[in-house]
Order: C-alpha cells, then structure tokens, then sequence
C-alpha cells in the first residue's frame, strides 16, 4: 500500500506536465497579470473611461495619458483596461455557458446511449452545420447590439463542439473496468455521472474552455468591426480596434495599444490551452 | 451509401432550419420597413405592403418565401430600390469567389510545406518558429492584419495599391490577408498529423531501405497526413468567407461581403435575410461537399468503419 501513497494522482501529475512547459507558464502568468490589471489599472489612472477632454484629444502617450487619448481625449490607458473587462467578461461567460451546456448535452446524450443518443447527436448535426458567425451577426442585428445579446448570439450554437467532444470522452469512458465495478457495487447512475466520468473527463473540459474564450473574444472584435458591438461610452478592445483602425495613419498608438492587448489576450489562451490539451490528455501519459 | 445518404437528410433539414429560422427571426423584428424619416401617404403605403406582400397572412409569406429560395429567388432590397439580392449575388460573388479561390490557393501548399517543415524538424527552433508563428497569426484579428498589410506594403512602400478593384496586382494583398488564417490552421494540422504518421512503422521501413528523408516524408507520410487536412477545408472556406467581409471593407472591394456589411450597416433587412441565407446555402452545401469527397478518399469512411 506504500506505493500508493506515493503515486501522483491525475491533477498533480498534469500540474508537474504543465510546469515543465515554460512557454505554458509565461503564458498563465500573463493572463494573470492581466486579469488583475483589468479591475485595478483604472485604479491606477485619475481618468474614468468616458472622461472627455476636447483640448487634449489624440495626444501621443505621455506622463499624462500612458497610452496616448482618443479623438474625444479619452484616455486610453483607462479605456483599455475597462476595455478588458467587458472582453474579458464576454470571452470567458460566453466559454463557461458553452461548457455547462456543452457538458450537459454531452454527457446525458452519451449515458443515455441508444435512440435518446442517437436523436440528440442529430440535433447537434443539424446545428453545427449552420454557420456560427451568420447567426451571431442575424441575432445582433435583429436584437440590437448590447453585451447580452452578444452573449446570447454567440452561445446558441457555441456549445455544440463542446457536446460532441464530452460525449466522446464518456463514451470511451464508459468501458473502463471501474465503471463496470462501480455498478457492481450498485453505485446510483447520477452518482456514477458525477462522480466517476465526469470529473475523469475534467482534462478535455478545461483544455476546450481555455481554448473557446480566444475564439468568443474575437467574435465579439469581428461583431465590433460590424458595428454590432458593444454601445458608447462603453468600450470592449473590439470597439476600441475599431476606432483606431480610422485613425490608423496619424494616431497609431490608438490601434496599436487595444490591438496588441487583443493579440496577447488570445495568443497566451491558445498556447495555454494547448498546453492543458497536451499536459492533461491521458493518452499521452506514459 | 448509408453515410452519405444521411449526411444528405442532415444537410436539408440544416437547410431548412435555416431558412425557417431567419425568416421568422426577420418577422420578429418589431416596427415598419418603410416607416421612416419622410410621411409616407396611406394609400402609397398599401400599396407598398401589397407589392412586398406584407399585408397577406404570415404562413402565405412564408410560403412565398420557402418558394422563391427553392427557385432561387432571394428577393429584393428595400434601400436599393428595385434591385433584387440576385443581382448584388451576380456582381459581388465572382470577385469574392476570385479573391477567394487565389487564397486557398496559396493556404493549401504554403500550409502543408510549412507544417511538413515543422513535423521533419520537430522539436527543433525551426519547429518551435513554424508553430509560434501560426499561433501569432490565428492571435491577430483578421482585420487588423489587413490593415497593418495594407499600411505597410501599400501606404508606406507603395508596392501595391492601397485599395479597389482593379487588377491582379490589387488582389495581391487581400488574398494574403485572408489566407492568414487557413495556412496558419493548416500547417498546424498538418504538422500534427504528420508527427503521428512519421512515427508508424512503414515509415521506419521506408528509412531502412535507405530513402532519403525529404523523399519519405513527402512519398510515404504526406500522402497520409494530407488526409484530414481535406476534412478541414470546410472550415478553411467557412473562415475566410467570414474573412471576406472584414477584407473587402477594408480594401474597398465590390465583392459580396462588401455588401453585406454594407445592408447590416443601413439596416437593409430584407437583404440581410437573402445574403444570410445565401451564404449559408453556400457553405453549407460546401462543407457537404469536402464531407464527400473526404469519404470517397478515405476507405475507412467509405467502408462505414468508424475512426479509431
């Protein structure tokens, strides 16, 4: 029994796998540090986002506006930080409602198995097939813009690549010896679900959620460029890419600095959920 | 063919869900198409309602509507007056359709050579380049990246022309914008597949007999690597038909895309309905397609035996 005690379980394995890709780690921290700087970096400024300035507007960064001002003389510096949180927030609801959906769909359709399976997989089929962004941009059109109609937008149809995935990992799961014995012991089924396959399909879960807050962040930057985005003075990086695109030419600093927060942003989620993929997928345990 | 046969099914119910549900959808918005900032007399807006045949029972429209897409008939729009979606479709779709052929065009090849390079070189920098640079480019949105090209190449070096359509040489910038996205997709793909293939055992007897290993890995492992790479072209078209809208606005190119964003913009909503479910037609029945030539390629499917 010694040796048990030693052994590593799952999550402390997957960690020592994650902390040996140092890329994986540089990334994690970014995303933390950007993260904090979203609720304390307009601490930081003496500016609120939607503070005008006419006499100073589309000034260069300086001591006093860090990132530079827009043409309203709104600083940048404060406006993207409160520009994260309205991404950030959209990006990683958006994720989380495709996940729990996704999760739900999945794994019910999976231990359901049979016709209830069989009937709910083609309801995906049928909805995958539609194009993501067609209805996000329909949706917004026809609800008018605003965070909660993005979100809605971009979650009817988001979490089917979830289900599939989840019900995939169930039904491989489904084989293995000690579901067999926690039957035999007369485990419940809800208890079977959530005890046993679920958390053993945490590692694709976390992998996918990581990887699907970059992909609702952009649609949310695409929705902006649309004008669908979110409504003034409020600004997501979308809205704010957007308007520094016009002023590409004579104020760079109004593109570059909510662009360059969007690329990092998105960069660090995709090696880092490459990075869970790789550390938490048990097929790649030796 | 079972499994084509009830992709088939699967394909036409999409379809109709989506016609369904963007008409309704569309019927849902509340207020008038023709209300707006001019007085329009009654008599002139009965007649109007007539002419759009508004003022008949929905299941009529509906009925109307299920038709004219079959026909294909996807109907007018209201802030160009007179001109159908069939019209702007004739004139916007062959210049997408060349911007976006030229662009799968370069994705394909650049992307599978690159991923190749990538998997052959695995674990070195020049690996840890390939990929860190397809990471980069899926990171940037694509209309950032069209328009630092276009800053860059067009307004500071002069190299291209800044925007329009005109010839070959005004495509050259768009197309690379939107091929970003797929080459960098593909090369990731392809790179992974081709990890896993260099690794089976007719590889190692390939290197046995003493082939050299560029030859092998494009005799022996590309052609098994290239596989899923087809499978994902539906995705790949999906991408930059979306990419096409941010592109053609960006460089002012008459295409398609152009005017859809152009009817979101005036809020043109008859046509908003007829490009959406144009495009969704379009690459609904494009995904349809890879999903069969795909099948046709591969034994396995074609055989009904399921992956793995």
């Amino acid at each position: 029994m010694n040796e048990e005690i030693l052994a590593l379980t799952y999550w402390q394995d997957a960690w020592f796998r994650f902390r040996s890709n140092r890329a994986a780690y540089v990334t994690l921290w970014t995303l933390t540090v950007i993260g904090i700087l979203s609720f304390a970096g307009p601490l930081l400024s003496p500016y609120s986002y939607s503070e005008i300035h006419l006499d100073l507007k589309n000034t260069a960064p300086c001591f006093k506006f860090w990132f530079g001002s827009d043409e309203l003389g709104r600083d940048l510096f404060t406006r993207v930080w409160w520009g994260a949180r309205i991404s950030l927030f959209i990006g990683v609801t958006a994720a989380s409602i495709d996940v729990a959906f996704g999760v739900l769909w999945g794994s019910l359709s999976a231990y359901m198995g049979g016709k209830i399976d069989e009937l709910m997989m083609r309801i995906c089929d049928i909805l995958y097939s539609i194009p993501y962004l067609l209805v996000v941009i329909l949706l917004t059109v026809i609800r008018g813009s605003g965070i909660s109609t993005i979100l809605i937008a971009m979650t009817l149809t988001g979490w089917i690549n979830m289900a599939r995935i989840i019900r995939g990992q169930i039904l491989q799961l489904k084989q293995s010896d000690y579901i067999a014995s926690a039957k035999i012991i007369g485990a419940s089924r809800r208890r079977i679900l959530f005890r046993h396959l679920l958390p053993n399909a945490m590692g694709p879960i976390v992998a996918t959620l990581t990887l699907t807050i970059p992909t609702a962040i952009f649609t949310e930057a695409f929705l902006s460029f649309l004008g669908l985005g979110v409504q003034a003075p409020a600004a997501s990086w979308g809205v704010m890419v957007n308007d520094g695109l016009s002023a590409m030419r004579y104020y760079p600093w109004r593109l570059f600095f909510p662009a360059a927060m969007i690329t990092i942003t998105t960069l660090c989620f995709n090696l880092l959920g490459n990075a869970l993929r790789d550390a938490l997928d048990p097929r790649l345990r030796r | 063919m079972p499994y084509l046969f009830r992709k088939f099914l699967i394909l036409l119910l999409s379809l109709w869900c989506v016609v369904t549900g963007t008409f309704f959808l569309m019927h849902a918005i509340p207020g008038d198409p023709f209300i707006g900032d001019k007085v329009i007399p009654e008599e002139v807006m009965r007649s109007l309602y007539a002419y759009y045949g508004l003022d008949q029972p929905l299941w009529v429209q509906y009925g109307k509507y299920l038709k004219g897409v079959v026909t294909g008939d996807l109907g007018y729009s209201i802030i160009y007056h007179g001109r159908s979606v069939n019209q702007f479709i004739r004139e916007g779709l062959p210049i997408s359709a060349i911007l976006g052929i030229q662009s799968l065009a370069f994705a394909i090849p650049v992307g599978i050579l690159l991923g190749t390079w990538a998997a052959l070189k695995r674990t070195q920098w020049q690996d840890n380049l390939a990929m860190l640079l397809s990471t980069l480019l899926v990171s940037v949105p694509n209309f950032v990246l069209s328009s630092i090209l276009q800053y860059v190449f067009a307004v500071q070096f002069h190299l291209f022309p800044v925007a329009r359509w005109g010839g070959f040489e005004h495509t050259i910038l768009p197309t690379l914008a939107l091929a970003a996205l797929p080459t960098a997709y593909i090369a990731r793909l392809t790179r992974s597949n081709m990890v896993d293939v260099l690794q089976q055992d007719y590889i190692r007897t390939a290197r046995a007999k003493g082939l050299p290993q560029f030859r092998i890995a494009l005799t022996h492992g590309l052609r098994n690597a290239i596989l899923p790479v087809i499978s994902y072209l539906g995705p790949v078209i999906t991408s930059i038909l979306t990419g096409s809208f941010m592109v053609e606005k960006i460089f002012a190119i008459p295409g398609l895309g152009q005017w859809m964003i152009h009817s979101i913009n005036s809020r043109d909503y008859p046509m908003i309905m007829g490009l959406t479910v144009f495009f969704s037609i379009f690459l609904m029945v494009m995904v349809f397609v890879v999903d069969v030539v795909y099948s046709l390629l591969d034994p396995r499917i074609r055989k009904g035996i399921a992956y793995e």
